[in-house]
Parts: C-alpha cells; structure tokens; sequence
C-alpha cells in the first residue's frame, strides 16, 4: 500500500505498523503522528496514511521542519494557507496577536505595517517583550515570528498608514486584517481598501476593552466583504481599557475568521 | 420611499441622501462605514448619494480600542 512518512511517498507492505515503519525509516524517533494524531508503535497503517517521525529535542533541516510544523493541521489545510498572503494593518493589541496565530499556522506570506515603536504600556496585552521596547514594532515582530516559525514570509512596514499607500502596501494580500486602535482610523482603511478591491474581505476589529463577559465578543458579517470580530461596542476609554483577555479573543476570532476565509467557508456560519 | 435600514424596512422623504440620513441619525459618518446596495461608499460620496425606493443600507458604527 502506498503511505507518507514525512511527506515522502512510501510503497510498503499491507499489514505494516506504525513502529516497523519507524524502524525502518528514523529508528531514533521518539513520537510517531498518524493522521495529524499521536499513535502508539503497534497500531497497523492504513493505505494513504501520513505519518510524522518526530525525534524531540532534534533542530530538523528546513524541509522537515516544514513538514512537523503542519504535522498537526489537517491534511490539505496547510497546502492552502501556506500559498496564502494576509495583510495585517496595524500590529499592536490585536494585530501582533493575529500575526502569531497565523504564523503558527502556516500562513505563507504577512505583510504587516504600523507606525508605532513598542513602549512598556503595550506589554500588558500586546505580543510584545521587555527586550523590544523601543523598537519599531513591525520589525520586533518579525523577529518573534521568525522565532516561531521560520518559513514564514514577513513584509515589515514601519509607516503611517493612510489612503495613498494602502492600496500599494496590500495590493497582494488576499484578505485585509483591519487592526487599528482609532474608530476614525478602522473607518478609512476599510473605506480606501474596499474603494480599490471591493471583492477582498476584510476581517475588522470593534469593541473589546475591559473585563466584561468575553462569551459577548463574536464573529459577524456586516457587509458583502467586512466581518466585524468584537462586542461591537466595548470603547477604549479612562476606567474600560484594553486587556489581554478580550483583546486576545478578539484577535483569534479575527485569525479564525482569515483561516475560515482562505479554506472556502464563511467566517460566521456553523461548519456542517 | 422605503428602503432596507439594517436589516428593518424605514420610510425616507424621496431624494434623501445618505448624509442627510446619518444626520437625522446622529451619527458620526467619521465612524462609521456605510454599504450601499453591497457596496460600502466613502464618506465623500455620502451627501451626494440619494436614496432610491427599494435600497438596502447597511451602517456599521465602530468604536476604539484594539
């Protein structure tokens, strides 16, 4: 029967077992995954099965790192996202939260642009560390997400965004993520960009400060291409700020939404 | 003239714009976006849109954080 073992194609025999196969091709693994699943040495393979040889603790080549990196997607996922180019306007709470999820999960290309230079404020909900502060934070992420994962393509651009440059800065992302802080701002960057590619989606963020129910915060499309994650309501303001946990809702609501939308489903609707 | 109001039917003098309709609304047109007939308008196409009987406007209001 035909199986994979690290992405490679296998002929082996019909009643083989996830250890022989072990032994045969990297006896000093010590983590065998079967289908995206752990599994034990004794459970016999199946015809098209792809099988992930893991030795913990080994830095593995570049091509196989690829290949463990997605170990865990399901089969077909990755070959998608990592074709894919996401635009991220705005890289502070939630964008530099959205930037990681999205490389951990194989996004192929980012590009990424904010103005802002990491102060010690930010740390408090922004994917940030002590030993980046004062650094531009488009290039302090970049190097954390080269940390995570190093096949993934990041444009950095430290610039103000604002309508003359936009249309340049996000003419290859496939889907905008919109990841300001300013009302007024989110406004004209969805504006310009759906002006100049009106059939793009954009996934924007509203209404997340505090500490109230984060059971509030949800993924809605309110508009052909826009879906709003957030409580839609939530302001920054003296006494309501802006803290880890909502944000971070917000922001894996938003990856969420990216993902749903490059594997063909509609950010909001239920999976049947 | 009648038109879609998110999502409920709302009745308009004829040859409202939208602007006038953000207006009589109280909304800031700084923060929100505004979809017309599927397709979102830029607040400097927002006085000179009239509305027409039967449209459907879609008007998302955002606020700040993030």
């Amino acid at each position: 029967m035909q199986i994979k073992v690290n992405e490679q194609q296998h002929t082996v025999e019909a009643d083989a077992t996830a250890g022989a196969i072990r032994d045969r091709i990297k006896a000093d693994a010590d983590l065998i995954i079967i289908n995206g699943f752990p599994a034990a040495a004794d459970k016999v393979l199946n015809n098209g099965d792809q099988v992930i040889l893991i030795r913990r603790g080994e830095v593995p080549g570049a091509d196989e790192l690829d290949a463990l990196l997605t170990a865990r997607h399901t089969p077909g996922v990755h070959k998608i996202v990592k074709g894919a180019t996401i635009g991220i306007a705005g890289v502070g709470g939630l964008g530099s939260a959205v930037a990681i999820a999205l490389a951990r999960t194989g996004v192929g290309h980012l590009i990424i642009a904010d103005f802002d230079i990491v102060e010690p404020s930010n740390l408090n909900r922004q994917q940030y560390f002590m030993d980046q502060i004062g650094l531009p934070k488009v290039y302090a992420l970049r190097d954390t997400l080269g940390r995570i994962n190093p096949h993934v393509r990041v444009t950095a651009c430290h610039l103000r965004l604002n309508p003359s440059n936009i249309g340049e800065i996000f003419g290859h992302a496939q889907v905008l993520v919109e990841a300001f802080d300013l009302a007024d701002q989110k406004v004209m960057l969805i504006e310009t960009f759906a002006a100049r590619f009106p059939d793009r989606p954009v996934v924007t963020g509203s209404g997340m400060a505090g500490f109230g129910s984060a059971n509030t915060i949800s993924t809605h499309q309110v508009a052909r291409n826009l879906y709003l994650c957030g409580d839609g309501k939530t302001a920054a303001a003296p006494g309501t700020g802006l803290m880890a946990p909502r944000v971070g809702v917000a922001a894996h609501h938003q990856a969420n939404a990216v993902l749903r939308l490059l594997l063909g489903e509609a950010p909001e609707a239920e999976r049947s | 003239m009648d038109i879609i109001f998110n999502g409920k039917p709302r009745e308009l003098k004829a040859g409202t714009s939208i602007q006038e309709l953000l207006d009589q609304l109280r909304l800031d047109c700084l923060q929100v976006v505004v979809e017309h007939n599927q397709n979102i308008i830029p607040r400097q196409r927002l006085a000179e849109t009239d509305l027409q009987d039967g449209d459907v406007l879609e008007v998302i209001h955002f606020v700040g954080g993030g």
